[in-house]
């Protein structure tokens, strides 16, 4: 350890203002933190501080992520052999390694492209680079169907990261989840290669495909799918084709588990969606809108993984503790209204929590607001 | 017994170090010190030169801004020293004692005579007015204004702070004398820990008494007025310390204006953690010196999240009753971000430290981490027990909107208020200075 500190502090100097590599002041600062924590002390203010920041909690959200990951690396494989008909001879191995090779490239585009800029941003503005990313660029890859072209993967990455963060100043300034901008950039701007039946397969190939194969998803299909794939159990555990890392509403959970035993996303918020789409789930259900029955709505369609790790995004999400009730319930229960009465766009969960994002500011404004009156107020009184 | 409020949000940092309820024996130091730095903008100008002969109570400078309010000698001897900072700011002003311990007759008083402002100019000729803080703004007190209230915080919840249960102990009298004397000043609140506060404190006579239970903040007295009666735009509300209130009485009772304080010194690297006698404004050499487990330390004046960085030469500080020395944090830790951390103190549950329990933790000045924009929410409120939004107030600090900082209620709160907010903040934001910045614009802007 001493002898790899002594190394950095001996290059160090090169990377400080009027350094040979200034330039790079930057990059060598994020490698130098990811590596040691940095030595500088509290002055002037507390002199003792939580020993958590950023990168810790950022990590924590992606120790969340991994078991949906995973899960979506298999269910790749998984669904490519389902496409071809050869689930029965398929070993586990196969699986996995199609998965792999089907999920590993998307994720390194998209840290990749979306790290350069970070790193070339934060260089340019003389910022340290934002760990926040590291999140950001996990979730891109798990909201893509597995047959997405990677220079799509690389342009909607580019598009989220400037558009979507950098415009606004960067981590803890954007309005919009950059993850969801990516999609939302990807659904708008090459809707077929992130909608329609065949793009959730990795190596889809119609010719190949099994007799009588139809790829569509649970949304699509709004009910009316092959009960052996579509039952409540698969859709549970996530064995049915979708993007890449939302399909098991099963490793979402296991994700909220740590999210919230951590305290680094909010139960009111996350709470409060479920309640918000199984309410609307319950009345579409009811009236006879659609055919499926409140809990369905809750594990198909990234539901649960925009419930669990989009929605609590601090930055985006309402910051006051009353408006995250709200803010959750819409999400939920405007996620289901999109889904049901507008089967245009089937993937609700993306454009409620966008919508929400956008109004997230609105909802914090009234609490604030009122808290603000209650302050005049008194004084009225006191006279 | 009048009302308990119970408190939920804040946190009780568990730090290493606590001192005993014994008294050391510590030697009294030559030099003792004022410093102008720890009264918020105040601009001193100097009445005794270098040289000059001073007892307890003499007039070392007063307030430019308000010449009435004048700082005095906390011991006699001989004035040796005025120490400037940048652009020749008075840093201290040091007097060394001659071991007389003579000191000016300010006369004694029946407090019942006196009317409101011969109490005021008591205070004001014997130095014993800037004990008074002001709210808003955390400044010394303006002895012109009429303030709404008086309030006593009679407990500290700061970590180690000293216990004033054990502190007031042969005091009772002058503290409640003192009371009487605030009380023809303005009407008198004073806070007391729901638990074990001492008959003197919860059965004070002539005020209003509130008792409060909770973790720090509870025994902040922001806290307490925001409960009890908060200040809205336009009030003014002064406060003041438990020992100071005993002053005060003295000074009425025996015309003696008595500097002496019980002082506690803890901490993780303190090798005899106890209370000792001391006097305002002592050099913290015989308190320090030869009692230290380590050498790389931060000596406080203070506690941990609301005290000056000091050193053995240095003073302790005007309203200080606490000196704590904790390890510097001047090294890295490599992968310290992603460790599980068994032994690091979080009030969240990003590290492993929450299977530990109610273990203590020996806490180092690192910062750990970098700064970095707000991003987490709700963490500020949960240490914050006031009906105020703080991530937003200091966001219109940031923003310097003075309408925003003025609604958002900036004038109820102090930097010890929101100490605990910057302890745990996981973008490192230096939230005390944020605050403070926001408050010396008001006064410049609003007055």
């Amino acid at each position: 350890m001493s002898s790899l500190r002594d190394f950095i502090d001996s290059v160090k100097p090169n990377f400080e203002e009027g350094g040979k590599f200034s330039k790079l002041r930057s990059t060598f600062g994020a490698f130098e933190t990811f590596l040691f924590t940095p030595n500088t002390v509290n002055k002037g203010g507390v002199h003792v501080r939580d020993a958590v920041d950023l990168k810790r909690t950022i990590t924590c959200v992606i120790l969340a992520l991994i078991p949906a990951l995973l899960f979506g690396i298999y269910n790749t494989g998984y669904q490519h052999f389902r496409m071809l008909g050869l689930l029965d001879t398929a070993t586990f191995g196969d699986i996995v390694l199609e998965g792999i090779i089907a999920v590993f490239p998307i994720l390194v585009v998209s840290y990749v492209v979306g790290l350069s800029i970070e790193f070339a941003v934060a260089q340019m503005r003389g910022h340290e680079v934002n760990e926040g990313f590291l999140a950001t660029g996990m979730i891109i890859p798990m909201v893509m169907p597995a047959d997405v072209p990677l220079w799509i993967v690389a342009v909607a990455t580019a598009f989220a990261v400037i558009f979507g963060k950098e415009v606004f100043g960067g981590t803890g300034m954007n309005i919009w989840n950059p993850a969801l901008v990516a999609r939302a950039f990807l659904f708008f701007a090459y809707p077929t290669k992130m909608s329609g039946d065949s793009v959730w397969y990795s190596d889809f190939d119609a010719s190949q495909a099994v007799d009588g194969f139809s790829g569509a998803t649970a949304l699509a299909l709004n009910g009316q799918g092959d009960a052996s794939i579509f039952n409540f159990q698969n859709e549970f555990i996530g064995f049915i084709p979708g993007s890449i890392g939302e399909t098991s509403a099963l490793c979402c959970l296991i994700g909220a588990v740590i999210l919230l035993w951590t305290g680094v996303a909010s139960w009111k918020t996350m709470f409060s969606v479920f309640i918000g789409g199984a309410l609307m789930g319950y009345v579409f259900n009811a009236t006879g809108l659609s055919p499926l029955c409140w809990c369905e709505q809750l594990v198909i369609g990234g539901f649960a993984f925009g419930a669990v790790f989009m929605a609590t995004d601090p930055v985006t999400s309402c910051r006051t503790e009353k408006g995250k009730y709200i803010y959750g319930f819409l999400i939920g229960a405007m996620a289901i209204i999109i889904r049901v009465l507008n089967p245009g766009y089937p993937e609700g969960m993306m454009l409620a929590i966008l919508l929400m994002n956008t109004f997230a500011p609105v909802i914090d404004y009234c609490f604030v607001q009122a808290n603000i009156n209650r302050r005049k107020n008194r004084v009225k009184n006191v006279k | 017994m009048s009302d308990v409020i119970k408190l939920k949000k804040g946190l009780s940092i568990r730090l290493a170090g606590k001192a005993e309820t014994v008294f050391a024996q510590v030697a009294l130091p030559e030099l003792y010190a004022i410093q102008p730095t720890d009264f918020h903008n105040l601009v001193p100008k100097m009445v005794a030169k270098v040289g000059d002969k001073v007892q307890a109570g003499s007039v070392l400078f007063f307030d430019k801004k308000q010449p009435e309010v004048k700082f005095v000698s906390p011991v006699s001897g001989e004035l040796v020293a005025v120490n400037r900072g940048e652009r020749r700011v008075i840093l201290e002003v040091v007097v060394k004692a001659d071991g007389q311990n003579s000191a000016v007759d300010f006369g004694k008083a029946d407090i019942n005579s006196l009317s409101r402002q011969q109490v005021i100019e008591k205070m004001l000729e014997a130095g014993a007015w800037p004990y008074f803080k002001q709210r808003p703004y955390n400044v010394v007190a303006d002895p012109k204004a009429e303030p709404k209230a008086i309030f006593v915080s009679t407990f500290d919840s700061a970590p180690l702070a000293p216990d004033y249960d054990f502190v007031i102990k042969g005091n009772e009298d002058a503290f409640q004398k003192g009371l009487d004397v605030l009380g023809k000043i303005a009407p008198v609140f004073v806070g007391v820990h729901n638990n074990g506060a001492a008959q003197v404190f919860s059965g004070a006579k002539g005020v209003t008494v509130t008792a409060f239970e909770g973790p720090h903040p509870a025994g902040c007295v922001g806290v307490q007025i925001n409960h009890v009666n908060p200040i809205n735009a336009g009030e003014k509300v002064f406060t003041i310390g438990v020992q100071e209130v005993v002053a005060v009485g003295k000074l009425f009772t025996t015309g003696v204006h008595d500097f002496s304080r019980v002082a506690v010194v803890a901490g993780s690297e303190v090798k005899n953690k106890a209370y000792f006698r001391t006097v305002v404004g002592a050099q913290l050499s015989t308190v320090v010196n030869g009692n230290l487990l380590s050498d790389n330390v931060r000596v406080i004046s203070g506690n941990v999240l609301t005290g000056a960085e000091s050193k053995a030469e240095g003073y302790l500080g005007f309203y200080d009753a606490q000196v704590t020395v904790i390890p510097e944090g001047n090294h890295y830790e490599m992968f310290g971000w992603a460790l599980p951390g068994f032994n690091k103190f979080s009030a969240g549950r990003t590290f492993f430290s929450w299977l530990t329990g109610s273990k203590e933790y020996k806490l180092d000045t690192n910062t750990h981490g970098e700064h970095r924009a707000f991003v987490v929410s709700n963490e500020l409120d949960k240490v914050f027990p006031m009906d105020i939004y703080p991530e937003y107030l200091f966001k219109a600090i940031m923003a310097q909107d003075i309408d925003k900082m003025d609604q958002l209620g900036i004038y109820e709160v102090v930097e010890e208020d929101i100490a605990l907010c910057e302890f745990v903040c996981t973008s490192k934001l230096p939230l005390q200075k944020v605050l403070r910045n926001g408050l010396d614009l008001m006064v410049k802007e609003v007055g």
